[in-house]
């Protein structure tokens, strides 16, 4: 042994240098979490107490039938997310969504800028016909059932 | 018909299962040589059955019989006949008979082939597959039946998800699947070897070809998954530290690990209750994987049904197992004696290292997945992403990529780092040189200019362990390493470069109007409707040019399926050996505009060279220690014969 350790305690050694690695991930991750995790808004949170313009956070909500706008860029749109309490304008550049339609749900990963509109960097829509974002869950029930509608293809019925 | 039949043999299967491990369990006693004489016929004929059951659904695909309810619920009789095919294994029912069917068959193999170990433990192994496989038949035939029919037929399917019609999943989830599966066998080898506490050289020799073949088609299952995911989902992006990207990167991160400790355990004999915690890890993060995908308690494309009983049933499957497997090995782990010692510096020491990187790497994955999960707990909800993983992932991918570049020139047992002083300084000079040059030559940020910077240094590094010897005696395996070690080199150059060098152009153009981006100039010659089988779709016509040199054609489209109706944006990719052009068309945006995407991506393309190459790298290593094993085997028999042959 070049170390010279005493050959017994080579076993301890490698358990505790594993350790120590481990646990240091461990702690890092907890401590990178807590400052890097997004968090997830609807509407009505963001207008009573609003994220520090330019922190990462995520809107969920539905997209408010007529409000989709385009802009003179033809690349660049403006848009209103609601949950049937609160509003909030959004801006987005870039090809919409495939499944993005107007009056129905969306996340939209993003920040607040100093003027209260969200800009967001990406949009979220329902990804197929059996699949809902799941921050949606917690709409109105109201408004849920009206995105099951939607986004639910059913069997088609047996006996007709 | 059909669907009875499949049924009847998953039922058979299942009870073939059972048998396997009563059997194998009782014939470990005293006078159980006759209970053992079945368990290996057992073994193989289950795999048959489910094979055979396998069979009955693909058939029910083809015929699109609407009498099945996952038929009707999953197909279409207008699709094409390679999506009906594939759509058999693209929903959860289908996908868990997949993954038994390739777990049973695995077992049949092993109970086949495998000769080494001895007998008691060999008897574990296929006890332990078969208690795992009970597991799964519960799961399929009590909550997930996929033969099961509708009361009355219906007249059309439902269709496959469109985004899942696609060649890369006729071969993605199989590709996963057998990886995830492999990793089950060396679950079932380590528990098997922890009850008959016959931890050796021999249970590695036995254990490392089915981990270096679950992990080759991890890797390559990841490398298609993520060019699927970066042409298919218009994104332009190859990976997203999706829930479901990182349950199949976690099984690789501990596979390639316990590839590195088994090899370890293989030709030194150390590394002996780490191997067999390793193998328990392993098959954790398969069905960690499995849970998460299938229990529809995290959202995504794969997520295929929210149904709470069945995430209820995968937690119970996956806490016996788990459970069951760590308590086990609390129990037996001190009994386990040392293996041979080595020096800190030495080829065990830099491969100690390298495990412990990975197993770092693993919890901070695993950690930022779950962790939605937990907060989701105290109803916060979170979403945890790139600013997350790029940089802590980054701590510890470092550190190790710095050791896997040299590690390999050590020798085994005890060494000094001043004997390869030598390479070491050629590796870093070369290090430095690059950091210097690059960060001279453009403003690229941290992480990718340390990717970029590592890359070439184990570029070179991979391919030092060739220094001073003949080509010719190098064996197969150390070829298979280097090249693998290379292919991480070529991936990791090819993300950094995405990230620091791609260029972006978003605008809205009309027909004969054209947006540079890049080196490279496109013009929109025409925007035309156009159909398929099961869809219609908008085509935009592109005259592409790179610096100016001659036009070539590409025609992005915009589709619309009409069963489930849907649309999807199709790509058009232009490949050329320094990177690739990206082209997607959007929208109208009115005034006869239509919104254009365009990225130049330089050397995107390694990625994916990349993967392959790691994936080449384990075929070569795989058939360089089958080879061995042949030649070790025919050696001993030779042996055994020379000496019968003295004693008569």
């Amino acid at each position: 042994m070049t170390t010279g350790l005493k050959a017994k305690h080579q076993r301890l050694v490698l358990i505790v240098i594993a350790l120590v690695a481990l646990i240091g991930a461990g702690l890092l991750a907890a401590y990178a979490l807590r400052n890097q995790a997004s968090y997830f808004y609807v509407p009505a949170q963001m207008v009573s107490e609003p994220p520090a313009p330019g922190e990462a956070v995520r809107l969920g909500g539905m997209v408010q039938a007529g409000s989709l706008k385009t802009e003179a860029d033809g690349v660049t749109f403006g848009f209103v997310v609601g949950d049937g309490e609160a509003t909030v304008p959004v801006r987005f550049a870039g090809i919409l969504p495939d499944l993005f339609i107007e009056g129905s749900g969306v996340v939209a990963e993003g920040r607040l800028d100093s003027s209260g509109t969200f800009v967001a960097d990406n949009l979220l829509a329902k990804h197929d016909e059996n699949y809902i974002p799941r921050e949606l869950e917690d709409m109105t029930k109201q408004q849920a059932q009206q995105v099951v509608a939607e986004t639910t293809a059913s069997l088609p019925d047996p006996g007709a | 018909m059909i669907a009875e039949l499949g049924l009847a043999a998953l039922w058979l299967a299942a009870a073939l299962a059972a048998l396997q491990l009563v059997a194998g369990a009782l014939g470990q006693r005293e006078g159980g040589a006759e209970l053992a004489a079945i368990v290996r016929p057992a073994a193989i004929l289950q795999g048959f059955l489910a094979a055979f059951s396998f069979l009955m659904l693909l058939i029910l695909f083809a015929q699109t019989d609407l009498s099945v309810k996952l038929v009707a619920m999953n197909s279409h009789s207008e699709k094409p006949m390679i999506f009906k095919l594939s759509g058999a294994f693209g929903n959860h029912e289908g996908s868990m008979l997949l993954w038994i069917t390739v777990m049973a068959l695995a077992g049949a193999l092993i109970a086949a082939l495998e000769r080494r170990l001895p007998e008691k433990t060999m008897l574990a192994t296929l006890a332990a597959q078969a208690f795992v496989g009970i597991g799964f038949y519960a799961f399929l035939l009590l909550s997930s039946n996929p033969f099961e029919r509708l009361p009355v037929p219906a007249i059309e399917g439902n269709g496959l998800n469109p985004l899942l019609q696609d060649i890369g999943l006729v071969f993605h989830p199989p590709t996963l699947y057998i990886g995830y599966v492999g990793l089950s066998v060396a679950f079932s080898f380590a528990v098997g070897a922890l009850l008959t506490r016959q931890v050796t050289p021999d249970f590695a020799r036995a254990m490392r070809p089915w981990v270096l073949g679950a992990w080759i088609f991890l890797t390559l299952g990841i490398t298609a998954g993520s060019y699927w995911a970066y042409y298919e989902l218009g994104w332009g992006g190859w990976w997203f530290w999706d829930p479901v990207e990182n349950a199949s990167l976690m099984p690789w991160l501990a596979a390639t690990a316990l590839l590195h400790s088994a090899s370890v355990l293989a030709s030194r004999d150390a590394l002996r209750t780490w191997t067999i915690m390793l193998g328990v890890v392993a098959f954790s993060m398969s069905m960690v994987g499995t849970f998460l995908v299938r229990s529809g308690i995290l959202t995504s494309v794969h997520a295929f049904a929210v149904d709470p009983e069945r995430g209820t049933f995968i937690l119970g499957l996956l806490v016996i197992y788990i459970g069951g497997a760590l308590l086990l090995f609390a129990l037996r782990a001190g009994t386990v004696s040392e293996g041979e010692r080595f020096s800190l510096t030495s080829r065990e020491g830099a491969l100690v290292f390298n495990n412990v990187m990975l197993s770092a790497i693993l919890g901070i994955v695993l950690l930022g997945t779950l962790y939605p999960l937990l907060t989701e707990a105290f109803d916060v909800r979170v979403s945890v992403g790139p600013p997350y993983f790029n940089p802590v992932g980054a701590i510890f991918v470092v550190p190790m990529l710095l050791v896997m570049a040299v590690g390999p020139l050590l020798r085994w047992r005890k060494d000094s780092i001043t004997r390869i002083r030598l390479p070491i300084a050629i590796v870093g000079a070369v290090m430095i040189a690059a950091l210097i040059l690059v960060s001279l030559l453009s403003s690229v940020s941290i992480l990718p200019l340390l990717g970029l910077v590592l890359s070439i240094g184990l570029a070179i590094g991979s391919f030092l362990p060739i220094r001073g010897r003949k080509l010719r005696l190098l064996p197969i395996a150390t070829w298979g390493m280097m090249i693998a070690h290379f292919g991480i080199a070529v991936a990791l150059f090819g993300m950094a470069s995405e990230s620091a060098f791609s260029e972006e152009t978003l605008a809205a153009v009309e027909v004969g109007g054209s947006a540079d981006v890049g080196p490279w100039n496109v013009v929109l010659t025409e925007v035309r409707p156009t159909a398929g089988p099961n869809w219609t779709a908008l085509e935009g016509r592109m005259m592409v040019s790179y610096k100016g040199g001659t036009a070539k054609e590409i025609d992005p489209q915009s589709r619309n399926f009409w069963a489930p109706p849907q649309e999807t944006t199709e790509s058009a990719l232009v490949t050329r050996w320094n990177g690739q052009l990206y082209a997607v068309i959007g929208r109208q945006a009115g005034e006869g505009r239509w919104q254009l995407r365009l990225w130049w991506k330089p050397f995107v393309t390694f990625i994916w060279y990349g993967g392959m190459l790691v994936g080449l790298g384990g075929v070569l290593a795989l058939i360089g220690r089958l080879m061995a094993d042949l030649k070790r085997r025919s050696i001993k028999t030779r042996v055994a014969d020379r000496r019968t042959g003295t004693a008569t």
